[in-house]
C-alpha cells in the first residue's frame, strides 16, 4: 500500500523535525561532558515528540514530554550532578580499538538494515482502513485511543507493568540505602580479616 | 476440563492463579520484611514463609495440570509445557531461599527484601513461559530481568557484586532494546503481537518480508543475550563471579530456563512455517556455543567462572532441543532443564559452603583433598560434575538428559546429525573440566592454609543432600521424569 | 511516512547502539540506551498509523519499562560510584568474556 499523498508543509516538517532527531543524537552520543549529552538527548525526545503528533500519536507526544524527558531524563540529570559528573571526564572516554571496530561493524550492519525497513510495504488486508485513526481520534479524544485497547485487550499487560514498578522500587531502595549491616567494627574487622 | 475465555477478565484472573499468587503472597511478605528493624532471625523467617509460598503455589499448579484445562485464544497459554516449566522454575525458586538463607546468615546480609524480589522474579518467570503475546514476553522479560540485576547486587559491601550488577544491568538493558526493536518489526511485518496470530499471518503470507527475518534475528539476540548463548555470552562470567553464589545457582538454572522456555514457545507457536530461514542462524549458535563455552570452561582457574563457562555450553545444549522443534524437542528441553536444575543447585550449594566466609575459596585447587577431610561433600559434588558431564549411572539422570537430547536431535523432522556429533564431542571435551574437579577432590593432598572444616547450614546440607539423591534416584528411576515431560507439550491454538 | 519514519528509527537505533560500544562512561552507555528505546517507540507510533492504537499502547508500556530501569540502573550506578569514585568503565570491561 502506499502512503497517500502529503501536503508539502507536512512533509517539509516531517523532515525537518527528523534532520533534528538525528543531528541531536550525533551530537548526544559524541559529546564528552554527561551534562552536555543528556541536554542534547532531550532534545531528541523533543523532536521524536513533534513526530508523534505529526503521526496521529498526541496523547504519546504528551507523555513522551512530560514522563521521558520531564521525567525520567530529570533523574539521570540529578544523578549526574549528585555524583558530581557534570565536567568532562578526565580519562578518555572512549574504548580501544576493538571497542570501536565491534563498533564499526555493528553500525554497518544495522545502517543496512535501513535500507531494508526504508523498502517496507505492509499488507493492506492487514490494515485498518485509511482515515481510521482520524476517525477514532475524532470519536474517543486522543486519551480514549490508547485507553481503550489498554484496559480491554491489554490489561494483563497493565497490570504486569505494576509488578514491574514495585519490582523497582523495591531494588532502588534497596541498592540505595547506604547502612550497612554491621555497626560493631569488632564484627567489622573480624569479617575483613 | 475446562476451558477458559480470556477475553473475560475473571477467567482471565482464573488462568493466571498461580502467578498471580505468587504476585500478592510476595507483596504481604514485602510489608512482613519492611515491618521493623532487620534482623538475621527476619531474614530466615522471611525466607521460611517464601519457602512455605512457593511449595503453596507448586501445589496450585499441579492442581490446574491434574484439571487439564485450556484456553481459548488470548494473551496467555495454559498446557503441559506451561505448568511442568513451572514447577521447574518453583523448584529453583524454592532451593535458591534455601541456600540464601543460610548465605545470607553467613555473609551478615540481612535485609529480607532478597527473598522477595527473588518470589517476585520468579512470577515474572511464570508469566514468561505462559506468555502468549510477545508484550507479556517483553514485560515477563523485563520483570524477571530487573529483579535480578538487583539481586545481583545484593551484597552491597562487596566490589565485585557492584561491578558484576552494573555489567549485568547495561548488558541486559542493551539486549532488551534488541529483543524490543524486534518485536516492533515483527509486529511491522504481521500488524500484530499475539504469537497465534503471527502464525497464522506469517503462514499465509510466506517469509518474504524482510521485516519479518530482521525481526526475527534481532530477536534471537535478545533471548540469546538472556540464554548467554556465545557469542552473546560475555556478561555471563563476571555476573556469576561477582553474584551471591545462591543468586549466581538462581540465574544459572532458573532465569536460562524461563528464558529458553519463551524462546521455545515465541519459536513454535509463532514461526513454525518459516523454519528455513531461521534454522541455519540457530545451528551456528547453538555449534558455536557449546564449542567455545566448553573451550574455555576448560581454561578457568575459579570454580564459579567455571560453572559460568559451563552453563553457557548448557545454553547450547538446550539450543539443540530449539533446533529439532515439535514435542520431541520441548519435552527434551523441559526433561534437560530439571536435571541441569538439581545438578547446577547441587553444585553451588558444595560451592557456598567450601568458600567460607566471605566468599575467599573459590579456585578449583582450593578443593584438593576435599575427599580426605569431608567425604560426603566430596562425594556429593562428583555426582553432580558427573551429572553435568552426563555420565552414564553416576551422573544418574544427568545421562539421560543428554541421551533424550541427542534422540530429540536425531529423530527431529530434519535430521541435526552433525550438531549430535557436536553434542557428543563437546561433551567428551567437557570431561576434562568436571573430571579435573573431581580428581583434584580425589587425588590430590589437602592445600589449604587452614583446614578448619567450614559449618555448613542446615538447610544447605538439605539441598546438597536432596539434589543428589534426587539425581541418583533418577538415574536408575526415569519413567517419572519421562513420562511427565512426554506429556508436557507446546498446545497451540488453533488458526 | 512509513518508509521514512522506520528509516530514521533504524538510524537512532544504529547511533544508540555505536554508542553503547564505544562510550565508557556508564551513565552515557545507559542514556545510549534509552535513545535506542525512544527508536523502537518511534516505529510502534509510526506503525499504528496502519494497524490500529496498538502500537500506542506498546510504547506506553516501553516507557513504563524504561522509568524502571531508570530507577535501578541509578541505584546500581550509585551503588558502584560508593566502591570506587568514579563511573568509568575502564576497569569494567563489557566486551571481555
Amino acid at each position: 500500500m502506499t502512503d497517500p499523498a502529503y501536503p508539502l508543509f507536512y512533509t517539509f516538517h516531517f523532515y525537518l523535525f527528523g534532520v533534528i532527531a538525528l543531528a541531536s543524537a550525533l551530537a548526544f552520543v559524541t559529546r564528552k561532558s554527561p551534562v552536555a549529552a543528556a541536554l542534547w538527548l532531550v532534545n531528541v525526545m523533543f523532536a521524536l515528540a513533534a513526530l508523534y503528533v505529526m503521526l496521529d500519536a498526541h496523547f504519546i507526544a504528551a507523555i513522551q514530554v512530560l514522563v521521558y524527558a520531564g521525567a525520567i531524563m530529570v533523574v539521570f540529570l540529578f544523578v549526574i550532578m549528585l555524583l558530581n559528573l557534570g565536567h568532562p571526564s578526565e580519562i578518555a572516554d572512549a574504548r580501544g580499538k576493538w571497542g570501536k571496530m565491534a563498533a564499526g561493524v555493528l553500525g554497518l550492519i544495522l545502517l543496512a538494515e535501513i535500507a531494508v525497513v526504508s523498502g517496507t510495504r505492509v499488507r493492506p488486508e492487514w490494515v485498518v482502513p485509511r482515515g481510521e485513526m482520524n476517525r477514532l481520534l475524532a470519536e474517543k479524544g486522543a486519551i480514549g485511543v490508547v485507553a481503550d485497547p489498554l484496559f480491554t485487550r491489554y490489561l494483563l499487560a497493565f497490570e504486569l507493568t505494576s509488578i514491574l514498578l514495585l519490582i523497582a522500587i523495591v531494588g532502588a531502595v534497596a541498592l540505595g540505602r547506604r547502612s550497612d549491616h554491621t555497626t560493631d567494627p569488632a564484627e567489622e574487622s573480624a569479617h575483613a580479616g | 476440563m475446562r476451558t477458559f475465555d480470556l477475553s473475560i477478565p475473571l477467567d482471565l484472573t482464573a488462568a493466571l492463579a498461580p502467578d498471580i499468587s505468587l504476585m500478592l503472597g510476595a507483596m504481604v511478605l514485602l510489608l512482613w520484611a519492611a515491618w521493623g528493624r532487620e534482623s538475621i532471625a527476619r531474614q530466615r523467617a522471611v525466607g521460611a514463609a517464601s519457602m512455605l509460598l512457593c511449595a503453596l503455589v507448586a501445589g496450585m499448579v499441579l492442581f490446574f495440570m491434574w484439571t487439564d484445562s485450556t484456553v481459548g485464544p488470548g494473551p496467555v497459554a495454559m498446557d503441559g509445557f506451561r505448568w511442568t516449566a513451572d514447577l521447574i522454575l518453583l523448584l529453583a525458586t524454592f532451593a535458591t531461599i534455601a541456600l540464601s538463607m543460610d548465605y545470607n546468615e553467613r555473609e551478615r546480609i540481612t535485609s529480607a527484601e532478597s527473598h522477595v524480589l527473588l518470589l517476585l522474579a520468579t512470577s515474572g518467570m511464570m508469566v514468561l513461559v505462559s506468555a502468549r503475546d510477545l508484550i507479556i514476553v517483553f514485560l515477563g522479560i523485563e520483570i524477571m530481568s530487573v529483579a535480578v540485576y538487583v539481586l545481583a547486587g545484593m551484597n552491597r559491601r562487596s566490589d565485585r557484586a557492584a561491578e558484576g550488577s552494573l555489567k549485568y544491568f547495561l548488558l541486559g538493558a542493551f539486549s532488551t532494546c534488541f529483543l524490543l526493536y524486534g518485536i516492533a518489526l515483527v509486529y511491522g511485518a504481521t500488524g500484530t503481537t499475539n504469537l497465534t496470530e503471527i502464525g497464522g499471518r506469517v503462514a499465509a503470507a510466506g517469509a518474504t518480508n524482510p521485516l519479518l527475518l530482521i525481526g526475527m534475528a534481532l530477536l534471537v539476540v535478545g533471548f540469546g543475550f538472556k540464554v548467554a548463548a556465545v557469542p552473546f555470552h560475555m556478561w555471563a562470567p563476571d555476573v556469576y563471579e561477582g553474584a551471591p553464589t545462591p543468586i549466581t545457582a538462581y540465574m544459572a538454572a532458573a532465569v536460562k530456563a524461563a528464558a529458553f522456555a519463551s524462546f521455545l514457545r515465541v519459536w513454535m507457536e509463532a514461526f513454525p512455517d518459516v523454519f528455513v530461514q531461521w534454522h541455519y542462524a540457530l545451528w551456528w549458535l547453538a555449534a558455536v556455543t557449546m564449542v567455545a563455552g566448553n573451550l574455555i570452561a576448560l581454561a578457568q582457574k575459579n570454580i564459579k567462572r567455571m560453572l559460568a563457562y559451563s552453563s553457557i555450553a548448557h545454553a547450547g545444549y538446550i539450543l539443540v532441543a530449539v533446533l529439532a522443534r515439535g514435542n520431541l524437542g520441548s519435552s527434551a528441553f523441559l526433561f534437560y532443564a530439571f536435571a541441569y536444575t538439581l545438578a547446577t543447585f547441587g553444585a553451588f550449594a558444595v560451592v557456598v559452603v567450601l568458600s567460607g566466609r566471605g566468599d575467599r575459596y573459590l579456585r578449583i585447587d582450593d578443593y584438593a583433598g576435599l575427599w580426605t577431610v569431608r567425604p560426603w561433600l566430596a562425594g556429593s559434588m562428583a555426582v553432580f560434575m558427573l551429572a553435568l558431564l552426563g555420565f552414564p549411572i553416576f551422573g544418574g539422570i544427568g545421562f539421560f538428559a543428554k541421551w533424550y537430547m541427542l534422540q530429540a536431535a536425531l529423530d527431529s523432522i530434519t535430521p541435526l546429525a552433525r550438531l549430535s556429533v557436536i553434542l557428543v564431542l563437546t561433551s567428551v571435551v567437557s570431561a576434562g573440566y568436571y573430571l579435573y574437579v573431581v580428581m583434584v577432590m580425589f587425588m590430590r593432598p589437602v592445600s589449604r592454609p587452614d583446614s578448619d572444616p567450614q559449618p555448613v547450614g542446615r538447610l544447605t546440607r538439605w539441598v546438597i543432600a536432596a539434589a543428589a539423591v534426587l539425581i541418583l534416584a533418577f538415574g536408575i528411576f526415569p519413567d517419572p521424569v519421562v513420562r511427565l515431560t512426554r506429556s508436557s507439550v507446546i498446545v497451540p491454538i488453533d488458526r | 511516512m512509513l518508509a521514512e519514519a522506520l528509516a530514521l528509527s533504524a538510524a537512532l537505533f544504529t547511533i544508540g547502539v555505536v554508542g553503547v560500544l564505544i562510550r565508557r562512561n556508564a551513565i552515557i552507555i545507559f542514556m545510549c540506551v534509552e535513545l535506542m528505546l525512544n527508536a523502537v517507540n518511534l516505529s510502534f507510533v509510526a506503525l499504528s498509523r496502519y494497524y490500529g492504537a496498538d502500537g500506542q499502547v506498546f510504547v506506553f508500556f516501553v516507557m513504563t519499562v524504561a522509568a524502571a530501569e531508570a530507577a535501578v540502573g541509578l541505584a546500581i550506578i550509585i551503588s558502584i560510584f560508593r566502591h570506587r569514585q568514579s563511573v568509568n568503565l575502564q576497569n569494567i570491561n563489557l566486551l571481555r568474556g
